[in-house]
């Protein structure tokens, strides 16, 4: 049987108490599909997250991965995932070798098949060289690359990443982006937990935009541009934006403002532009992820 | 909540394999504090107080040092060693995104914590058997004794560890709980001279029958009260090590 969905989540919910981390969410991931959940700080990513992990039960609704109920067949399903939590979780005590040895036995690979997969995972995030270092002594960025190596030791039909590439600079980001596209060429599936637009825009095939527990659009990167602000963008600074904002109040114009820029969004955006042309300062570019993002989920901090 | 499987193997795995790391450092406190200890009261204490029921202070104390070290050593474990391992470290967090549950981690690390009593007993009776002190074949019976005491005072450890806000906390637990403990069992002193009162509440406290088993297999002498010394130890082990995996598993998993 072909599968067309590998994750599929019905009225899912999670409440810790009287808090509403997850309000009743609908999605559905297909097999081989990079997946983002985008949105603030608890936006109800993380909790989501970790109901797929089946580290944190839902209080309502139905999460199936790989078909099987998270509720009741939590060692099935994690035996199937690879997992990269926001937070390093090395073991500091062991070599960078001895890591990826004990994690294996976690999941009963025999050692001769862990050693291969061990020199293949190195090889592959480029830590080849540092298998006999104590974890203590790698830099940030490798440690990164060493949890995403341990991911994939038992070879995940799913990998699951939160925030995966905070902290990195640049070329370990990069690198990183690369070896997630390598990996879902494969035919890996990745559930992707992001802040980064740039990053969601880059790798995320579909993504869901989340706020304050809920889901408020969800649809390929540029499908979302397209549908929520329009090809382009005027930023407007805020020594302008004063007279502008009595100006556009009568408009049909969409606009946000965050802080005190002023952004406007058209379909129309040769329009835009022409008319922009007399606002001092105002900046004409083509509208990002970012844009849809501030627009859907609103000016102030989540916080 | 879900039973613990084979898979606590592989936590107690894990924790041998960093003791295997770094024993070098560690392998002192194991056998050289209860060493000073015996030391100190058994041959420096032990010239003023002469003989207890008939035998040598050092051969009285001894078998209460060794199964007081072993409590010692699987409370540390699994107080500090497993609040590091689960806070500080995330340990915890890494090994429940694989096929492993909370249970199968808790059990491993209360095993491991055994584990820890057992190798405490090993070397203090290696030692105590180069001076001479081990004459009865009952002896055998000690690092059994040790294993259970070690497997009680780690689930019991286990509980409070679930259930602390901070490491900080951790000092109550040692000051008011687990060193009067060490003086109130019957390890020093036969506990026959305390108040009727105290005596009953020494009775209560698991060490007290943890010494008294040591005390009967290092003397090779069995009486009837050791069946009650077992089943109050087993009756323990048993529910706390229950009730640590109940509120591991309702601290890791929300």
């Amino acid at each position: 049987m072909l599968l067309t969905t590998i994750i599929q989540a019905k009225g899912l919910a999670k409440k810790y108490g009287a808090l509403v981390a997850v309000a009743g969410i609908d999605f559905e991931v297909s097999p081989g599909e990079c997946f983002g959940f985008l949105g603030p700080n608890g936006a109800g990513k993380t909790s989501t997250m970790r109901m797929v992990c089946c580290q944190s039960p839902p209080t309502a609704g139905e999460l199936l991965v790989d078909s099987l109920d998270v509720r009741t067949q939590g060692r099935s399903i994690k035996a199937r995932l690879g997992v990269v939590p926001q937070e390093n979780n090395l073991d500091p005590d062991f070599t960078v070798w001895h890591n990826l040895m004990v994690y294996a036995r976690y999941f009963e690979i025999p050692p001769e098949k862990a050693q291969q997969r061990a020199r293949e995972v190195l090889e592959f995030f480029h830590l080849g060289e540092k298998a006999r270092s104590p974890v203590q002594e790698l830099s940030g960025g490798m440690k990164r690359r060493l949890v995403l190596a341990r991911s994939l030791l038992n070879e995940p039909r799913i990998l699951v990443l939160d925030e995966p590439t905070t902290g990195l600079d640049p070329q370990g980001r990069h690198l990183v982006w690369q070896k997630l596209r390598q990996l879902q060429g494969q035919g890996t599936t990745v559930l992707l937990s992001t802040q980064n637009m740039e990053e969601a825009a880059r790798l995320c095939d579909r993504l869901v935009i989340m706020h304050q527990g809920s889901i408020l659009a969800q649809g390929s990167p540029e499908a979302l541009v397209q549908e929520h602000v329009g090809a382009h963008v005027v930023e407007v600074p805020a020594e302008s934006a004063g007279p502008l904002r009595e100006h556009l109040k009568g408009s049909n114009v969409v606009w946000e403002s965050v802080e005190d820029t002023l952004y406007l969004f058209a379909r129309n955006g040769e329009l835009l532009r022409e008319s922009m042309g007399l606002v001092a300062g105002a900046v004409y570019r083509p509208a990002t992820l970012e844009d849809v993002f501030l627009h859907l989920t609103g000016r102030g901090l989540a916080e | 909540m879900s039973h613990p499987s084979h898979r606590a193997l592989f936590v107690w795995k894990r924790d041998l394999d960093v003791f295997l790391r770094l024993w070098r450092s560690e392998a002192g406190g194991v056998v050289g504090e209860p060493l000073f200890v015996l030391a100190a009261m058994g041959l420096g204490l032990g010239v003023y107080i002469g003989q207890v029921n008939g035998q040598s202070y050092l051969s009285f104390i001894a078998p209460g040092v060794i199964v007081g070290y072993a409590m010692f050593g699987a409370t540390f474990e699994c107080t500090y060693g497993s609040f590091i391992r689960m806070e500080v470290q995330r340990t915890f967090e890494a090994i429940i995104a694989t096929p492993l549950e909370v249970e199968d981690v808790i059990a491993g690390e209360i095993v491991w914590g055994a584990t820890r009593a057992l190798v405490s007993a090993l070397g203090m009776l290696v030692v105590l058997a180069a001076f001479g002190q081990v004459t009865s074949p009952w002896a055998v019976l000690v690092p059994v004794v040790a294993l259970v005491t070690g497997f009680t005072f780690a689930s019991l450890s286990m509980v409070f560890t679930a259930i602390v806000p901070s490491i900080n906390s951790f000092n109550y637990y040692f000051t008011l709980f687990i060193t009067p403990m060490f003086f109130f069992s019957g390890v020093f002193f036969p506990l026959s001279g305390l108040p009727q009162a105290v005596q009953w509440l020494a009775w209560a406290l698991p060490l007290t029958h943890a010494v008294s088993l040591a005390r009967a297999a290092l003397q090779g002498a069995a009486h009837w009260g050791l069946l009650v010394d077992i089943a109050w130890l087993a009756v323990l082990a048993a529910g706390t090590f229950w009730l640590a995996l109940r509120l591991m598993r309702r601290r890791l998993i929300k």
